[in-house]
């Protein structure tokens, strides 16, 4: 049973829902990433979703667009990612860690060269934005080599036959786009996801995890009631966007208040 | 690699695909949309009231056909093959970019879409946009680059004047790849209200394969017009390629003649052994981006570098999945122009001819010069002229130090 699963099995059989915290690698340091990575753990995270830097972060609005470029600036590449997991790996081997990119990086790379290297590093999932099922059949048989699972993200758009082809195709959890839109978008409708979410866990072999436009503890526990749990990304970004120019213990400081209190959200359902 | 019995009409497969290139590489958001595009321009592809449709707006809009003009004078002082132009730059706003626009308006218009959404580098295909959604009363919101808005500020307020928005881009290199990200995003968000017209034949299927047929009209028209004036087809066809959508409009009717070369002229900027150019075919590698596998300029990790061309329009990281296709098969040439090769020949045409090359095509013309020189008097090279030089005189007049 992988990382990932095993993790959320856990959340469920204990009646919680997951908190998986995004934060993009190298943003605005890799050093930073990793500080950053232990104390959203501290502060309640179920899952940690890395964000694999790219030139043309097309799915990404303008908060974590930035935390792209900061982490290019900062020296973030996918090897770089993975030399990080290494180190987190190092105190902490429970938490699994998903990676959240683009294709060409990881194409670039090759994908054979990239899932053995992931795995060594302590990496459990990939998430791939620009790679929809129909083109992934190449990577995918990569990561199932090394027991990594593949993320696939559904949307208020995708149709019923979809819906099911790509909920056979997942592994680890489902990740449910929650409005049409960029990250960070507002105007989330829970009601909406909520009537979503029921047609995909009829259809889901895997537990389903709603992101986009969750900011806090409010939105996070609308749409973990219908769910089993949130990917929470843009209003962290924001946050490490100031250790460019504020201290880290400061930072890392408003990073736990906020995670934490979004898992006491989480934990009052 | 042989090109016998290629059935060029068959690519792309049903899934976007030539050969190893193409594809639809995006986020699960857009498939539906995509699906619905896919499942409409098949059907209407073959429709013959589409068909006609689209054939009355190109010949009483646009203007077509357009004109084979034989540059006699310029051939002459070359003292090689005699050059024939395709004047695309007659069309209606100036470019070949209105042959697809009108198109897809059309498809926009199956879709009652009534907002319509366009990336653009140089400016053509943004004002050819513009044109087309003022023509069915449609909003229209173009996204450019920042630095390109300041080099094309001409065609800018002409898409002002036609009714659309233009939005700076401000992210990454600020130039057509980002204004493309930027139109993604859009589109994403408003994915039931808006038809997003992509101006090459790059992005996500089916749009390599759409752009291709409504450009393919420029080949058609060649064809035809060599046939009626020389009595037999050209030796060969050179067109400019950034996305590369006039090339593969005037290419793609022509593929399975194999008498007919062809040369698509990337943009050489400073020279492709400086690194400073935008010439993936010349000078990239296979990956991903904008919805399709294609030949990319990248660094070693992956990402995306920043491309240079004095023409904002070849300006681009990418290129056409099919032109990717073309250049593995071995059925096209791609070669470089560099920025003072295409300013040369810009200038030459200007003198020679009276006639003013886009910047773009300024591409296509360096290269046409260059092969006619080298080759037999009696041979016949039929360039792609698919823009005209009017929104390039501000660039021009800054490269000869005067303030117009």
């Amino acid at each position: 049973m992988s990382r990932i699963t095993s993790t959320l099995a856990q959340l469920r059989e204990a009646n919680r829902k997951a908190l998986v915290s995004y934060i993009v690698c190298g943003d605005p340091t890799l050093a930073a990433t990793l500080d950053a990575m232990h104390e959203l753990v501290k502060a309640g995270t179920d899952i940690i979703e890395l964000g694999v830097a790219f030139s043309d972060p097309m799915a990404e609005g303008p908060v974590i667009q930035l935390g792209h470029e900061r982490a290019l600036k900062g020296g973030a590449s996918v090897r770089a990612t993975l030399e990080l997991v290494s180190e987190f790996r190092k105190q902490n081997s429970e938490t699994p860690v998903v990676l959240m990119g683009y294709a060409n990086p990881v194409a670039r790379m090759g994908y054979a060269v990239f899932a053995e290297a992931a795995a060594k590093a302590g990496v459990d999932a990939l998430l791939t934005v620009d790679l929809p099922p129909e083109e992934s059949h190449e990577l995918d048989a990569e990561l199932a080599k090394h027991d990594l699972d593949n993320i696939y993200l559904l949307a208020p758009t995708s149709k019923e036959a979809r819906i099911k082809t790509i909920c056979d195709a997942a592994r680890g959890f489902v990740y449910y786009v929650s409005v049409k839109g960029v990250t960070g978008s507002g105007s989330l409708n829970a009601d909406d996801v909520a009537q979503r979410v029921e047609k995909i866990r009829a259809q889901a072999h895997t537990p389903v995890l709603v992101g986009f436009g969750i900011k806090d503890a409010k939105s996070a526990k609308a749409v973990a009631a219908c769910s089993d749990g949130v990917v929470v990304g843009s209003a962290y970004v924001s946050i490490m966007a100031k250790a460019a120019d504020t201290p880290m213990p400061e930072v890392l400081k408003e990073l736990h208040t906020l995670v934490s209190s979004i898992r006491q959200g989480l934990d009052e359902l | 690699m042989s090109t016998d019995k290629i059935d060029y009409s068959a690519v792309p497969d049903t899934r976007g695909h030539f050969g190893p290139y193409g594809g639809r590489y995006v986020s699960e958001t857009l498939m539906h949309a995509l699906d619905e595009l896919d499942e409409i321009y098949q059907r209407l592809k073959g429709d013959a009231s589409f068909q006609e449709e689209f054939d009355k707006d190109l010949a009483h809009y646009v203007g077509r056909p357009s004109p084979l003009y034989e540059a006699e004078r310029l051939s002459k002082k070359i003292g090689g093959a005699r050059i024939v132009l395709k004047r695309e730059d007659l069309n209606h706003t100036g470019a070949h970019k209105v042959n697809n626009t009108i198109g897809q308006a059309l498809l926009a218009k199956y879709t009652g879409k009534q907002r319509v959404i366009a990336e653009t580098g140089a400016g053509q295909h943004g004002v050819a946009t513009a044109t087309v959604a003022a023509r069915l009363g449609l909003e229209c919101v173009v996204y450019m680059g920042a630095e390109d808005v300041q080099r094309q500020a001409l065609n800018v307020y002409r898409m002002k004047l036609l009714g659309a928005t233009v939005v700076p881009v401000h992210s990454g290199s600020k130039t057509l790849k980002d204004a493309m990200n930027e139109a993604m995003r859009d589109w994403v968000t408003n994915v039931d209200t808006t038809f997003y017209i992509i101006g090459t034949v790059a992005g996500p299927h089916p749009y390599p394969q759409l752009v291709r047929d409504f450009n393919s009209v420029v080949g058609r028209e060649a064809r035809a017009q060599s046939m009626d004036r020389f009595g037999r087809l050209p030796d060969a066809l050179v067109a400019c390629v950034g996305g590369g959508s006039n090339a593969i409009g005037l290419f793609h009717p022509f593929l399975s003649d194999d008498s007919v070369a062809m040369y698509g002229v990337e943009a050489g900027g400073d020279g492709l052994e400086t690194g400073r150019h935008a010439a993936p075919l010349n000078d990239g590698i296979p990956g991903i981006l904008h919805g399709n596998r294609t030949y990319l300029m990248e660094d070693d990790d992956g990402q995306i570098i920043e491309t240079h061309s004095i023409s904002a329009g070849l300006d681009y990281p990418g290129v056409g999945p099919e032109h990717a296709w073309l250049k593995d098969i071995g059925r096209v040439n791609y070669v470089a122009a560099t920025d003072n090769e295409a300013m040369h020949a810009f200038r030459e045409l200007t003198r020679v001819e009276g006639i003013m090359p886009a910047l773009e095509s300024s591409h296509a013309v360096a290269h046409g010069m260059k092969l006619a020189a080298e080759s037999d008097p009696d041979d016949i090279i039929l360039v792609n002229l698919s823009g005209r030089g009017d929104k390039d005189i501000l660039t021009v007049a800054k490269i000869d130090g005067i303030d117009v």
